[in-house]
């Protein structure tokens, strides 16, 4: 059984113009799915659906097989223990006020898992590439990319079953860039992870099948080599082939 | 060759700390010229003394040869004619770039009555209109009577986009500076855009300061690049040989990195 399910889902803001048409698509457990579009493509309002921070109105979401129940709290407080979130900006995500050590045991608190809570949070800075020294200090002291580990960090110290990543390193730094995608690479063999990105070429280097979206619809979806090797659908096609490339070294 | 521009062992400090130091490159007529950096690399700082916008807390040694003036010392008054007449500048957002209650027509029309009224040519709103038409259909903006009424909400990014380099266009600069132009737009869009400023400096003949953390950007619009890093030049040379064989150790684990994700999305990650 997938661990997520999207079926047929249809979504408007208000009495708008619907964001998202006709959804469907499935995480099987272990899977990393990339949801790739362009500004307006309905990915992030997609991501807020798989949050519970919105309900569709067509169409339903399954969770392990069970309709996701955005209203209902006490399915949410289990979802919540079995799903975590990075998202794109580590200065705004992490609050600048509380230690590290309260910012990565916050999910242990809040959802009131047992155990010893600062071994947990120094295991979860280990896997992150982060000591335990840091435990004590502030956002602050930390660049981008050490902050984005730290949200990374309390993102799998509950032991999710999934983890949604919003564009979670598009504001790096290309070389920081580089060793975040390399550390969401070994988390991802351990975890389900949905990544969502307008950048291609980060999801072609994380996720083994993607989704891509154009106004709301899935155009096309599948195992990510299949696709970038051979696009389908005229859109994919127009998205590869605007990503710039590198220049090849002149052969001798 | 003309040239346009010319830095000089550019220094660029607060009270306690140094932002950026020895820098010394130049940039002739015609030319596409590449900034690349990360993140406090100061290349945006760099670009704002050339234009004379250093916040106040910011001090400048060194030289910036500006079309023959020399920016760095320079009282305000000549920075504000220099500004416009030899260089303009366009930023990564629009959105904030524009005026949101200000009518895009009107907006592009501000620079150009200024610029007319400097070359002593008649400025009456005939003219000034039949000017930013030739603006817009330079920056290919479609349907200009539409457009001309529309606020920036109403269009697109990549729109904003192409109306702000309509206004920068607009004073008739010698020396375009795009800082991140492209960063905030999607990928199709951004294509787009190079293509744009790459077709401009041809067209107009004018000199393109390009700055952007993205090389293989800066790898489609500039013939030639400088790398900078913590406010120093690393590696400069013909963008081709720089972001192929780079000789600096930092400037090939960028080129690693960018060329790592190219290969993934040949589907050879």
């Amino acid at each position: 059984m997938s661990l997520i399910s999207v079926e047929n889902v249809g979504f408007a803001y208000g009495t708008g113009r619907a964001v998202l048409e006709d959804i469907s698509f499935q995480v099987p457990r272990g899977a990393n799915v990339g949801l790739v579009g362009e500004s307006g493509s309905g990915k992030s309002t997609l991501l807020r659906l798989l949050l519970g921070l919105e309900t569709p109105q067509k169409g339903r979401i399954l969770f392990d097989g069970a309709p996701l129940a955005a209203r209902d709290k006490r399915f949410m407080r289990g979802y919540r223990t079995r799903v975590q979130a990075v998202f794109q900006d580590p200065y705004s995500s992490l609050n600048p006020a509380h230690r590290i050590q309260r910012i990565v045991t916050e999910p242990l608190r809040s959802l009131k898992v047992a155990g010893d809570h600062h071994k947990m949070a120094q295991a979860a800075l280990e896997a992150v590439g982060l000591g335990p020294d840091i435990l004590q200090r502030y956002p602050r002291q930390f660049s981008g990319g050490q902050r984005q580990r730290i949200a990374i960090a309390r993102a799998i110290v509950a032991r999710p079953e999934l983890v949604l990543a919003d564009e979670a390193v598009s504001a790096l730094d290309l070389s920081t860039r580089v060793r975040v995608v390399d550390l969401f690479q070994s988390i991802s063999q351990q975890m389900t992870m949905i990544f969502v990105s307008h950048d291609m070429g980060v999801v072609a280097a994380l996720c083994d099948h993607m989704v891509v979206l154009d106004r709301g619809r899935i155009v096309e979806a599948g195992e990510t080599r299949a696709i970038l090797r051979n696009p389908q659908h005229a859109y994919t096609q127009s998205l590869l082939a605007s990503i710039p490339r590198m220049p090849v070294p002149a052969q001798i | 060759m003309d040239e346009i521009l010319r830095v000089r062992d550019l220094r660029l400090a607060t009270v306690d700390k140094v932002l950026v130091e020895g820098l010394s490159f130049t940039l002739s007529r015609g030319e596409r010229f590449g900034l690349i950096g990360e993140s406090g690399s100061g290349k945006s700082l760099t670009s704002l003394a050339i234009t004379g916008l250093l916040p106040d807390a910011i001090r400048a040694s060194g030289q910036i040869t500006l079309a023959g003036e020399e920016v760095v010392g320079a009282p305000e008054r000549r920075l504000v004619g220099l500004r416009g007449n030899a260089v303009a500048t366009v930023f990564q957002e629009p959105l904030t770039a524009l005026d949101p209650l200000m009518p895009l027509g009107r907006q592009i029309a501000q620079p150009v009555r200024r610029r007319l009224l400097r070359q002593g040519l008649p400025a009456t709103r005939p003219d000034i209109t039949r000017e930013v038409h030739t603006l817009m259909d330079q920056v290919r903006l479609p349907d200009p009577d539409r457009l001309m009424r529309a606020y920036p909400h109403q269009v697109s990014g990549g729109q904003r986009q192409r109306v702000a380099i309509a206004m920068a266009l607009a004073c008739q600069p010698k020396l375009l500076i795009a800082d991140e132009p492209t960063t905030a737009l999607d990928v199709t869009t951004q294509a787009e855009i190079v293509t744009l400023l790459r077709s401009l400096v041809t067209d107009l003949g004018i000199s393109l300061l390009f700055i952007s953390h993205d090389l293989a950007v800066v790898g489609q619009v500039a013939e030639r690049v400088m790398v900078m890093r913590d406010g120093h030049m690393i590696e400069a040379g013909p963008a081709d040989t720089v972001l192929t064989r780079p000789r600096d150790s930092y400037t090939q684990s960028l080129v690693a990195a960018a060329a790592r994700f190219d290969a993934a999305l040949e589907g050879d990650a």
